[in-house]
């Protein structure tokens, strides 16, 4: 299974022109599990993992899978083993869902060689598994945000990778569908022992999903570890300049981060609506 | 919120069943263009009969035919097919690499720069139809360089280029004017070549450019497309797909200016079939995947169609570009649409 693959950043540094963004990270996603990557605004959150998934070039510094540069790896043969979905996909026109999902198999493609029945088998488990089995012959402009970003998931999967990086798959979803995808994240986790890393802007929702949070703050990676290790008020401040109280979430029994804010102290008893 | 389950059955089956469409559309295209072939041949000054045509083809001597039809008519034709088959593929490539139905290469300036350097090498210079097609090559080139690095940087990198290369093109029109007027031959069926395009006076021996470029040029880019499918999804998707992204465009970029340039130094630039032939192709052949083949044969459709009508529907004859000239409204279209949505298209 996956357990063989390793992705990890060497002294990683990056950017755009001579602007540093990215600065000497040392990082190794832990095989089989959910990594997320959480900062403030402009911290290098995305940059990261967009030089991890080889979209942005190393300055300095190397992305390594499994013991080779991924520079180094033809371009093709590393699309078979690490996947990503970007923050912006973009759907051709009046493209039918079965077919944009099959567009993930490009990889394990030759040129002129024929459909073949792992193809279709690759789709239709992806659509199965994301479940948007029943919308395989519809059009992707007529779905809603949170159906058309399964599949989106759905075409990652295709890919058929041991690793896969999302950039920020929760931005433009409500609440209810930021945590349907983050769900099926797990699923796909659980299921498949693919290793996720994202990037997530919601610092409770990376704290519930994550088994391993890398912060950033700068450039720099100022934490990494378990969220119930990593996740305190010091942190919180260090990394967003925020003042907060962490507890415990009610659910999950992950840290749960509560901004104090300059209004609405009140020191009343808490726990509306908590269960009977 | 669980989905039904699917199989790989009914996904093959979904598969199938779009692929056919694209199919069974692209063959009624074709038998389209051989109807619209015959009639080429078979019109004219004095009709001949398909037995006639037939003969003249496969070589018999046909008395009136064989001169009619193998010395005026046949290169006309030839003509006519590749430079639609060029037109339409390069604009299909373009239009969906850059995700914008405006950026086709008649649209943005480069068949008016091939178009310019073919008027002075062949009316001001005299040269050969090789020479010829080579300075229309690296001109077009040249061109779509200039486009590129007078719109890059920045936001809104689609319509800018756009906005830029129309206003390229313009100049270069005017260049192809100035031309035409200082060359001793001034006179209306050039002028209209060059700025229009038309198939009057098609030579037999000026046409081995425009055969070899589609030969090769075509086959380039088919090979490509399945890189181009990816890069439809956006750089970071195509990257993530295994896609060199740089080397694919570059590939599809050069192949697809060439293939205009080739067609607009024997033919001129026909007016708006490279940006209504991927449009066309698509509605023909239903959306999800690039019709560059069909785009190429509604390509060949436009030119034979519109040549056919501007010779027999009025009193007068018009060039084929005099034709598909009324193209423009479909541009007027896409640029209001495009200045609505704020310059993205």
């Amino acid at each position: 299974m996956t357990l063989d693959h390793s992705l990890a950043a060497n002294a990683l540094s990056s950017g755009y022109g001579s602007r540093t963004i990215v600065d000497g990270v040392d990082l190794e996603l832990p095989p089989g599990k959910i990594s997320v990557i959480v900062g403030a605004n402009a911290c290098g959150k995305s940059t990261l993992l967009k030089t991890m998934s080889r979209l942005v070039r190393p300055s300095s510094g190397a992305v390594v899978l499994d013991g080779a540069a991924i520079d180094k790896v033809p371009t093709k043969k590393l699309a078979t083993t690490l996947g990503l979905l970007p923050q912006q996909p973009i759907a051709p026109e009046g493209i039918a869902v079965a077919d944009l999902v099959g567009r993930g198999r490009h990889p394990h493609q030759k040129m002129f060689r024929a459909w073949t029945t792992e193809d279709d088998e690759a789709v239709a488990e992806a659509l199965t598994a994301t479940g948007v089995a029943d919308l395989a012959d519809r059009s992707v402009d007529e779905l809603s945000g949170g159906q058309r970003q399964r599949v989106w998931i759905a075409m990652a999967l295709a890919q058929n990778t041991d690793v896969l990086l999302l950039d920020e798959p929760t931005t433009f979803l409500d609440l209810a569908h930021q945590v349907e995808v983050l769900d099926l994240l797990t699923d796909l986790n659980l299921s498949r022992g693919t290793t996720i890393a994202m990037v997530l802007h919601d610092i409770n929702l990376a704290a519930r999903y994550a088994d391993h949070l890398f912060a950033m703050r700068a450039g720099k990676l100022v934490a990494s570890g378990a969220p119930s290790e990593v996740v305190t008020p010091a942190l919180i401040d260090q990394v967003f300049g925020l003042d907060a109280e962490v507890i415990l979430d009610p659910v999950s029994h992950t840290p749960l981060v509560i901004p104090r804010g300059r209004h609405h102290a009140d020191s009343r008893p808490t726990h509306i609506g908590a269960p009977a | 919120m669980t989905g039904l389950e699917t199989s790989a059955a009914t996904i093959r089956a979904g598969r199938i069943r779009r692929a056919r469409r694209r199919t069974i559309a692209s063959l009624v295209l074709a038998v389209l263009l051989v109807v619209l072939a015959a009639a080429m041949l078979m019109f004219g000054n004095t009709f001949y009969t398909p037995a006639q045509v037939w003969g003249v083809i496969v070589g018999q001597d046909v008395p009136g035919a064989s001169f009619t039809v193998g010395t005026l008519r046949i290169p006309r034709l030839v003509a006519g097919i590749l430079a639609g088959i060029a037109f339409g593929v390069a604009g299909s490539t373009f239009q969906t690499m850059l995700r914008n139905p405006l950026a086709s290469p008649d649209v943005i300036g480069i068949t008016s720069g091939a178009s310019a350097a073919a008027v002075l090498a062949l009316v001001v210079l005299h040269w050969s139809a090789g020479a010829t097609t080579a300075l229309a090559l690296g001109v077009g080139i040249a061109t779509a360089v200039v486009i590129y690095l007078a719109a890059r940087g920045g936001e809104s990198t689609g319509g800018r280029l756009i906005l830029i290369g129309i206003g390229i093109g313009a100049m270069l029109d005017a260049v192809v004017q100035f031309l035409v007027q200082r060359a001793s031959e001034w006179d209306v069926a050039v002028a209209m070549r060059w700025l229009t395009g038309s198939l009057n006076g098609v030579q037999p021996d000026r046409l081995w450019p425009l055969v070899a470029g589609v030969v090769v040029l075509v086959p380039v880019i088919l090979g490509v497309s399945r890189g181009l499918r990816a890069l439809e999804l956006g750089d970071a998707s195509a990257t993530a797909l295994g896609v060199s992204v740089s080397s694919t465009r570059v590939i599809l970029i050069v192949a697809a200016v060439a293939l205009a340039c080739v067609a607009t130094a024997t033919t001129g630039p026909i007016a708006f079939v490279a940006l209504l032939s991927g449009p066309i192709a698509t509605r023909i052949v239903g959306p999800g995947a690039p019709a560059l083949l069909s785009a190429g044969l509604v390509g060949a459709c436009l030119v034979l169609g519109a040549d056919l009508i501007g010779q027999f529907a009025f009193d007068t004859a018009f060039p084929v570009g005099v034709i598909t000239g009324i193209g423009a409204p479909y541009l007027l279209f896409l640029l209001i649409r495009m200045s609505r949505n704020g310059g993205s298209s």
